[in-house]
């Protein structure tokens, strides 16, 4: 009872040759980083050989776990109200039509918002500290996954639940067997962007007031101008959304291509 | 469709109302929020004294060149990517894990390389827009119809032409639907350098002003982004919509 609704596995590329692309991505992009390190100058920019041996004194350093749970933390809480909440929020709107329609364009116009401008009424409502960064991270991701799952619920097509009726299936045996891996590849890429947001929303949070985590480091690193230790954090960063995101992508092609 | 936005409306006058009443008879205090209408108000008094006008042209600079490169940088690499399918295969995961990287990790980087000027803000902007111009070109011309570039090769066109009399017309729907989220993202970007890291624009007044406790002009300057935000994002709505409409591309919702 698989259903399709994106077509984008691309069949012909194997396993292998997907794996060498990626290596030869970041051979390329340490090549352009090593260029750009040479032309920019020490002051500007640390080589990726630095970057990396600083990472590593960091990763060794106990000082530096603290801040990485603080982050996580904050992640986690974020990433679970924004997934679940937007999961929920998603399908009762998808569900009931009207109520969809009614809510769509105000969700379209608070996600093109920039939400920082709305951080100072965060801070005064939750006070500086861990629940202002999970609330900001949180209403950053859960707006793409509310309308993504949106989406998904609408645009699972009519004939599907016909069927179902048709088969006179369990509201139960409806569910698992034609709502969820009909929409399921959309609500993952919801959860993926969803990921992707909350994560830039902890971050930002952390950056403008915070006195712990990753964020925090980097804007002391910044007034301190400790290019390496910037470089480091921005690093391990980017290594973690990346797998994450590359992750839920490989999980969303597996589920499309499935029908 | 008309009932919705009627309720719509009501909803969005019925919340403004709600949030005026609460502020107004104290469950909300006036340290965490002000009344609607004072923002209003507050936002006249900034627009009559002239003390908006120097950030407003500042952001709405930087925005706007942000914006112009993204759309046309992004297109250009849209183009280009789509021509070397080999090349789109490999680039493909790094594209869609693109906006998971925090880029304002480096904004001291752009400080060092472009200099304290409006520079690293507008590139921030930039980084920000060219992606989502760039995935959407991609799409849009996924979506040419193979007649109308058959119909191009019998009419011997040269590339030049086929890129701008065909695929161009044809991908115009998707290429909006990048436009109208590139200006999205131009400005989170460029608000959002401004606040955390600059010392001009909207996002720097708004935080200067959060932290001073001067909350009158801070909800007044983010009532103004949200005004300016929500206008621009409709006109690109309305004319997105049309412009599926016209080709009956337009989903039955």
């Amino acid at each position: 009872m698989a259903v399709a609704t994106t077509s984008r596995a691309d069949s012909g590329a194997s396993r292998g040759q997907g794996l060498r692309d990626a290596v030869l991505m970041v051979v390329c992009g340490a090549l352009v980083w090593q260029l750009l390190h040479l032309w920019a100058g020490e002051v500007a920019l640390s080589s990726p050989a630095q970057t990396v041996t600083r990472l590593g004194a960091l990763l060794a350093d106990p000082d530096f776990w603290p801040n990485v749970l603080e982050t996580a933390t904050a992640l986690l809480w974020a990433l679970l109200i924004a997934g679940v909440g937007g999961l929920g929020l998603g399908t009762l709107l998808g569900v009931h039509r009207l109520s969809g329609q009614v809510a769509e364009p105000l969700l379209v116009a608070v996600y093109a918002l920039p939400k920082i401008t709305l951080y100072p009424l965060i801070l005064l409502i939750f006070g500086l500290g861990m629940s202002a960064k999970v609330a900001f991270g949180a209403i950053h991701g859960i707006i793409p996954v509310t309308l993504f799952t949106l989406n998904a619920v609408r645009n699972i097509r009519p004939v599907h639940l016909k069927t179902a009726r048709v088969m006179r299936l369990t509201p139960w045996q409806a569910l698992r067997g034609v709502w969820v891996p009909a929409a399921l590849p959309e609500i993952v890429t919801g959860q993926r962007i969803g990921f992707a947001l909350t994560l830039l929303g902890v971050l930002l949070g952390e950056m403008f007031s915070s006195q712990r985590g990753l964020g925090f480091m980097i804007m002391n690193a910044i007034g301190l101008n400790d290019v390496p230790l910037i470089m480091a954090i921005a690093l391990l960063l980017a290594v973690f959304a990346v797998l994450t995101s590359s992750g839920l992508l490989f999980l969303e092609r597996r589920l499309g291509a499935r029908g | 469709m008309r009932s919705a936005l009627w309720i719509r409306v009501t909803l969005v006058v019925g919340a403004v109302l709600l949030l005026e009443a609460l502020c107004r008879t104290g469950v909300i205090q006036p340290v965490t929020m002000i009344p609607p209408s004072r923002m209003a108000g507050g936002l006249i008094a900034l627009f009559q004294n002239g003390k908006v006008y120097p950030p407003l042209t500042k952001t709405m600079g930087n925005v706007a060149t942000a914006f112009v490169l993204s759309v046309g940088v992004g297109f250009l690499l849209g183009l280009m990517i789509h021509a070397a399918p080999r090349l789109r295969r490999a680039l493909d995961p790094w594209l869609a894990s693109y906006y998971a990287v925090p880029f304002f990790v480096f904004y001291p980087l752009l400080i060092v390389i472009f200099g304290m000027n409006d520079l690293p803000i507008v590139v921030i902007g930039f980084l920000f827009g060219v992606v989502a111009m760039l995935l959407n070109t991609l799409n849009g011309l996924d979506r040419v119809a193979q007649v109308l570039l058959k119909t191009g090769r019998v009419l011997r066109m040269g590339p030049a032409r086929t890129a701008l009399q065909i695929r161009l017309p044809a991908a115009a729907p998707y290429l909006l639907t990048g436009v109208k989220l590139s200006v999205a993202y131009s400005f989170i970007g460029v608000i959002a350098s401004e606040f955390i890291l600059s010392g001009a624009g909207l996002g720097y007044t708004i935080a200067y002003a959060f932290n001073n406790f001067d909350n009158l002009t801070m909800y007044s300057l983010m009532l103004l982004v949200l005004l300016i935000v929500v206008a621009v994002n409709s006109v690109l709505h309305v004319w997105e919509q049309r412009m599926l409409r016209q080709r009956g591309l337009l989903r039955q919702g």
